[in-house]
């Protein structure tokens, strides 16, 4: 299905507050982590404008499709999204990371916020789609369940326990963005530990498995249809970005995975975004 | 209590059959298994409600994480699997996605302690009522017998939020009668006496038993105490035996370190203090025996508690003694 003019626009609409967000919110907190969130926004927005249905209005609704946010620390980013989506007001988000926020330095579940599971272990995120896959199955609900995952996270083990259990249950109503920028804490993932063809893997895992240019927003868009469209295995949407995506300085900077922008590294981030 | 005619029935057993039945009037609970059904015995639930089983094969920290994401769409969710493994390898996952988002997961694990036997030390999980009861939200419950262990199924599936149940491979005397009182954060007293209390947990509850019987025939009045619930723990009883006793003696088949002897000396040193002595397995791993073996080589059992006891009532004698010259 094409992505319609007026929903693209509030893709990419959406995706530029995200990465506005995550400036001022990282900035603020003075720790977090811009670069992979920066990444993922074009993904993300695509998934929450065009796919996911959270909304306000449904957030305690238990047919409603689930999120897990599997590599939390990218949270600055989910939490845009949420605020934008209207779970809770966007001024809210200049507190994240501080003493008594609801905006935990990684996701803690909450049904107020609409925030599905607590993550920031890395690995974890997975097996919990596969529970919440199971569930919606076995009590008769279409709902989707959506797992955000990255190239560094698929280093750790229970990735693939979880993606064995997933095709072997047949779990089509699970699909996992996973955000490829082949960068992680320590440096360019060649040089640190290579996880290799993503999309290779999950395919001998028994998954349908797509390779996604994850700054595309209307093949991530094709690339989410075609999920639903499976009948009997998971989806994993192998997303290829850019960690830093849309700060020059930032892009492809392993060395922007974990530290914050001060005032005036912000202050041209923004500038760069169009908003400064 | 004579208990050479009761009849001999695995705690895991009783949860096995226990989880079936209840599973025809609680239709939101759902089995995990980590292929071991057959010793774990919710093989007995698989049979009955084969849909809401879901064996998660050789892959434990991913059982726990599907525990976690069942429980968050309303699923009450047992979880099973050898201690060892249950606790040991998905330790990280119980704590991240089962406790610090309060979930509702039952973690019922079988083959505790050393009387797993010729399994050995790789097997012989003597950590695990320290790994649970230290993690926030979670209820530690080790059962005495069959009859306990079925009232713990059911009061975890009462219970809102993560329960740890620990379970025993070897059949052990049946001592409670089907109405026999269960309740979170309750212990019993099983047998009066001011002399030393005898405050034990799982197959240690009988060993403490028969072992206050052979000191009773040293002129010994001994109280012995069941404690099965470990997290939250029965604060008053335990406080009641050291003012009227004055001396307290924990069995469990753990590590003395962190289990149910540091659960009592924490309540006993911060409330009523008095000597609290510690039986269990003092900092080493088992090794292969049988589980009369095992028990015998570490002291655990009757003999073994009795002879400690004595060892410490003669010293406390002593020590009164000096204190009134």
């Amino acid at each position: 299905m094409v992505l319609s003019k007026e929903l693209k626009l509030e893709v990419e609409r959406t995706a530029r507050g995200v990465r506005e967000d995550i400036i001022r919110m990282v900035n603020a907190a003075g720790c977090g982590h811009p670069g992979g969130p920066l990444g993922m926004a074009d993904f993300m927005a695509t998934l929450f404008v065009a796919h996911l249905n959270l909304k306000p209005e449904n957030r305690d609704a238990p047919d409603r499709d689930r999120f897990i946010l599997g590599n939390g620390h990218t949270c600055a980013g989910y939490y845009s999204l949420l605020a934008q989506r209207g779970l809770f007001p966007r001024e809210e988000l200049l507190e994240f990371r501080k003493f008594g926020s609801r905006l935990q330095g990684h996701p803690h579940r909450s049904a107020e916020l609409g925030i599905d599971m607590s993550t920031g272990s890395l690995g974890t995120g997975l097996s919990v789609g596969v529970g919440m896959a199971l569930a919606a199955r076995l009590d008769g609900h279409g709902s989707r369940i959506y797992v955000a995952s990255s190239d560094g996270e698929s280093q750790e083990g229970q990735i693939w326990e979880a993606a064995t259990a997933a095709a072997h249950y047949g779990l089509a109503n699970l699909t996992v963005l996973v955000d490829f920028n082949n960068v992680q804490i320590d440096g360019h993932m060649r040089d640190v530990m290579d996880v290799r063809d993503l999309r290779e893997k999950y395919t001998a895992f028994g998954w349908h498995a797509m390779d996604v240019d994850g700054h595309d927003v209307e093949a991530i868009h094709q690339a989410l249809c075609d999920a639903k469209t499976e009948s009997e295995r998971p989806s994993a949407l192998i997303c290829h970005t850019v960690i830093g995506k849309g700060v020059s300085f930032m892009e492809d900077q392993p060395g922007w995975h974990g530290v914050a922008p001060d005032n005036e590294q912000a202050a041209a981030a923004l500038a760069e975004l169009g908003t400064g | 209590m004579d208990l050479s005619e009761a009849p001999r029935i695995a705690t895991r057993e009783a949860y096995g059959l226990s989880l079936a039945e209840l599973g025809k009037s609680r239709g939101d609970i759902v089995v995990l298994d980590a292929d071991l059904s057959g010793s774990t015995r919710t093989k007995y639930f698989a049979q009955a409600f084969p849909d809401r089983f879901f064996n998660c094969g050789v892959a434990e920290a991913n059982m726990l994480g599907v525990a976690a994401g069942l429980a968050t769409g309303g699923k009450t969710v047992f979880a099973s699997s050898f201690a060892m493994f249950a606790t040991g390898k998905a330790w990280e996952q119980i704590r991240q996605s089962v406790c610090v988002p309060e979930l509702n997961v039952k973690i019922c694990a079988t083959h505790a302690g050393l009387t797993v036997g010729e399994d050995g030390k790789s097997h012989q999980m003597l950590e695990d009522i320290t790994l649970m009861r230290v993690l926030p939200h979670m209820t530690v419950l080790v059962p005495a017998d069959a009859t306990e262990a079925a009232a713990a199924v059911r009061a975890a599936a009462e219970h809102d939020g993560p329960v740890y149940i620990r379970l025993s491979r070897a059949s052990t005397p049946v001592l409670f009668p089907e109405d026999h009182p269960f309740a979170i954060g309750k212990g019993h007293l099983l047998r009066d006496g001011t002399d030393l209390a005898l405050i034990a947990c799982g197959v240690e509850v009988v060993e403490a038993l028969a072992a206050a019987e052979l000191l009773a025939q040293d002129g010994f009045a001994v109280r012995v105490i069941d404690m099965p619930s470990i997290k939250p723990i029965d604060e008053d009883l335990i406080c009641a035996a050291a003012e009227e006793c004055g001396a307290i003696m924990t069995v469990e088949e753990h590590q003395v370190c962190g289990g149910l002897g540091d659960a009592v000396g924490e309540v006993v040193g911060a409330r009523c203090p008095v000597p609290v002595h510690k039986l269990g397995v003092h900092d080493t791993f088992g090794q292969s025996g049988t589980p009369t073996e095992l028990l015998a080589h570490h002291g655990l059992d009757a003999a073994g508690i009795a002879t400690s006891a004595r060892a410490l009532l003669t010293t406390l004698a002593a020590d009164n003694k000096k204190g009134r010259a």
